[in-house]
């Protein structure tokens, strides 16, 4: 470990006004608790949220995942993952059964959460009312009132304009009756899932604000009776394992556009491969790059 | 074949490598030294300081160094440092008073005691390139010395508030919010929305403050004073129970003198705007003023007529450029799991569209 910073660099006393902050969020389910977010060694709007969250979650016996967009390696994932290990010096894992501490921007892995796991999102913008009202003031007090007629009147539009809810990730979710709630950026694919049973803590370093679902929270996606949630995905099976039930990231494969699909979790992925499930495109030479 | 987007630990440390080799420069060219930068840039080390929160020139030198002369990383490195240093008290309030000026000028007055000082300004030099920089040159003339002054220095402000001409400051010992420990509650107090200004980005409070005098929340300004100088910083030991001097810091401080208020009840008196900086930071230190002053029109019983330099949330919510660089840039990171569902949506929405017209023409046709 790097002698020069404390375990999983923040200080005590800031570790512990974040488990405070994460505590209430925890006891109130849905609602955005401010905290005194640092300024982190990475910058805002890269993770310094759910790094805080993490780092206040971490014990010496917790391994890690950090994804990002699904994939273990992606470049910031790979920054995050690296910041652990230099800074707390914990055991890191791309297997998400293996980790007690996943760490994720905008996925929720394809695999079951167990009451034993903690999954950490990063989030951007945390109010879900934001671009509807600028006003932090403003939206403080709707969700007090719980005045959230104003969301619903913006999906009514969508689909008096467009014959569908025109938001296809960060869709809104309403939390045990109470609260609106911005599940980050992910696709609504993964929304049904916040119902699990791991523990889901968001973080927003920008905006100082901290929020969590305990497990088995109600997690409600909000929409109309005439038109369901529907969480959609591309309309294929993953071009490598098969699956039909994940969620599909696309890659152009040609000058021509040519696309194939392949499971957004690449961990999913690769442990269906292992098991022998085969995809369209599987027989074709498996060239990754690691570049 | 597949060709995996695979980002990779080696090409982040390849691109690391690069950039160190790329910091350097050309090898043939001598390294520039940390007290090169210190003494020879100290305007943008001053920023960095200002902007940073943290007085130490020698660290701010080294951060510009490290981030190849971009201020706003410099100043995110220092921010990234000083928020993991212990903290072993408060110091007492500044007395600018007590400032050994380097400069100190009034615009409302011809003459003040303790003088007008111009001190090492840019502002009569006439803005022509100077080759002669170019070449090597030698050692500059050194300027004329003066004895320095002994004596605190009045605040000009003071003699306005001798006749009661201008709006008093009422002291106040509540201890001020710190928003580098609590996050910022809105609607702010005057010391937060300082402390806020105090750090905010040159250019953003510069940008507001020109919107101000351009006429959006008009607010027409004199400089009242403007100073630049040391200020010895004292703290209180708990053990000595009392105050010892532990070093000297170099601020900008500016108070501007606004038009006045008035009503029935009450003279019309002159209004305050304040600007404090560390280092030598005078145009950041006069846009302060300007904003602070803005922002006070509430208290000062004027009409909000919209203006943004006049709205708190805003200013306060978009004036840290750390915060500001950090998410504009965080659109670089992938989005790709985010633009597919996008993606999806769009072409479910156009195939319905494609499939209503189809179906209008079909019955047109029939």
């Amino acid at each position: 470990m790097s002698q020069d910073y404390n375990f999983a660099y923040l200080d005590e006393q800031t570790k512990r006004m974040i488990r405070r902050a994460i505590l209430k969020g925890l006891a109130i389910p849905g609602y955005q608790v401010p905290f005194a977010s640092r300024e982190m060694p990475m910058p805002y709007g890269w993770g310094t949220g759910g790094v805080q969250v993490s780092a206040a979650t971490l014990t010496p016996d917790d391994t890690m995942k950090v994804i990002d967009q699904g994939a273990d390696d992606t470049t910031n994932a790979v920054s995050i993952r690296k910041f652990f290990q230099k800074t707390a010096d914990i055991d890191v894992t791309e297997e998400t059964s293996k980790a007690t501490v996943i760490q994720t921007r905008h996925r929720i892995p394809e695999e079951d959460l167990r009451e034993d796991q903690i999954l950490v999102y990063q989030v951007p913008i945390p109010e879900p009312l934001r671009f509807l009202e600028p006003r932090e003031t403003e939206t403080r007090k709707m969700h007090a009132l719980e005045e959230y007629g104003l969301m619903h009147v913006k999906l009514y539009e969508d689909i008096a304009r467009h014959g569908n809810i025109a938001t296809a990730y960060a869709y809104p979710v309403k939390v045990e009756g109470r609260y609106v709630m911005d599940p980050s950026p992910i696709p609504k694919f993964d929304n049904p899932k916040m119902e699990m049973a791991g523990i889901q803590l968001f973080g927003a370093g920008r905006e100082q604000r901290i929020y969590a679902l305990p497990p088995y929270t109600q997690v409600v996606s909000l929409d109309f009776d005439d038109h369901p949630f529907d969480p959609s995905k591309a309309d294929a099976p993953c071009d490598l394992c098969g699956a039909t039930h994940t969620y599909l990231d696309e890659v152009i494969m040609d000058d021509a556009g040519t696309a194939m699909f392949v499971c957004s979790d690449t961990d999913y992925c690769r442990s269906r491969r292992e098991a022998g499930h085969t995809g369209a495109q599987s027989a074709a030479q498996l060239h990754e790059v690691n570049a | 074949m597949y060709v995996a987007v695979k980002g990779g630990e080696r090409a982040i440390d390849n691109a690391h490598t690069w950039l160190a080799e790329e910091r350097r420069g050309d090898l043939d060219v001598a390294e520039l030294s940390i007290a090169q930068i210190r003494e020879q840039l100290k305007l943008a080390v001053t920023r960095v300081m200002a902007e940073g929160s943290l007085y130490d020139p020698d660290l701010a030198a080294l951060a510009i160094k490290q981030a190849r002369g971009d201020l706003i990383e410099a100043i995110f490195l220092i921010r990234a440092y000083r928020t993991t240093l212990p903290r072993f008290g408060v110091s007492n309030p500044i007395d600018t008073a007590d400032m050994t000026c380097d400069r100190r000028v009034s615009a409302t007055y011809k003459d003040v005691p303790g003088g007008q000082v111009l001190g090492p300004t840019f502002d009569y030099t006439h803005r022509l390139l100077d080759f002669a920089l170019a070449a090597e040159g030698e050692a500059p003339v050194p300027a004329p010395k003066a004895e320095p002054r002994r004596e605190p220095t009045p605040h000009v402000t003071e003699f306005l508030n001798k006749e009661g001409l201008i709006q008093g400051e009422a002291p106040n010992d509540e201890t001020p919010p710190d928003l580098t420990r609590e996050p910022i509650k809105l609607p702010g107090t005057r010391p937060l929305r300082l402390q806020s200004l105090a750090r905010g980005d040159e250019g953003f409070v510069l940008s507001m403050a020109y919107s101000t005098q351009r006429g959006y929340g008009r607010n027409h300004p004199f400089v009242g004073e403007l100073r630049i100088g040391q200020v010895p910083v004292e703290m209180e030991i708990p053990e000595l129970g009392f105050s010892i001097e532990i070093g000297e810091i170099e601020v900008t401080e500016c108070e501007t003198v606004n038009q006045f208020t008035g009503s029935k009840t009450e003279p019309p008196q002159f209004t305050r705007g304040y600007g404090l900086t560390l280092g030598m930071c005078e145009r950041k230190a006069i846009s302060m003023a300007l904003v602070d002053r803005a922002l006070r029109w509430e208290e000062l019983g004027e009409d909000n007529v919209g203006a943004p330099a006049q709205d708190e949330e805003f200013v306060l919510m978009h004036s840290d450029n750390i915060q500001a660089s950090g998410f504009l840039e965080h659109i670089k990171l992938p989005h790709y799991v985010d633009f597919q569902s996008e993606l999806e949506l769009i072409r479910k929405i156009r195939r319905e569209v494609a499939q209503a017209q189809t179906e209008q023409t079909q019955e047109a046709a029939e």
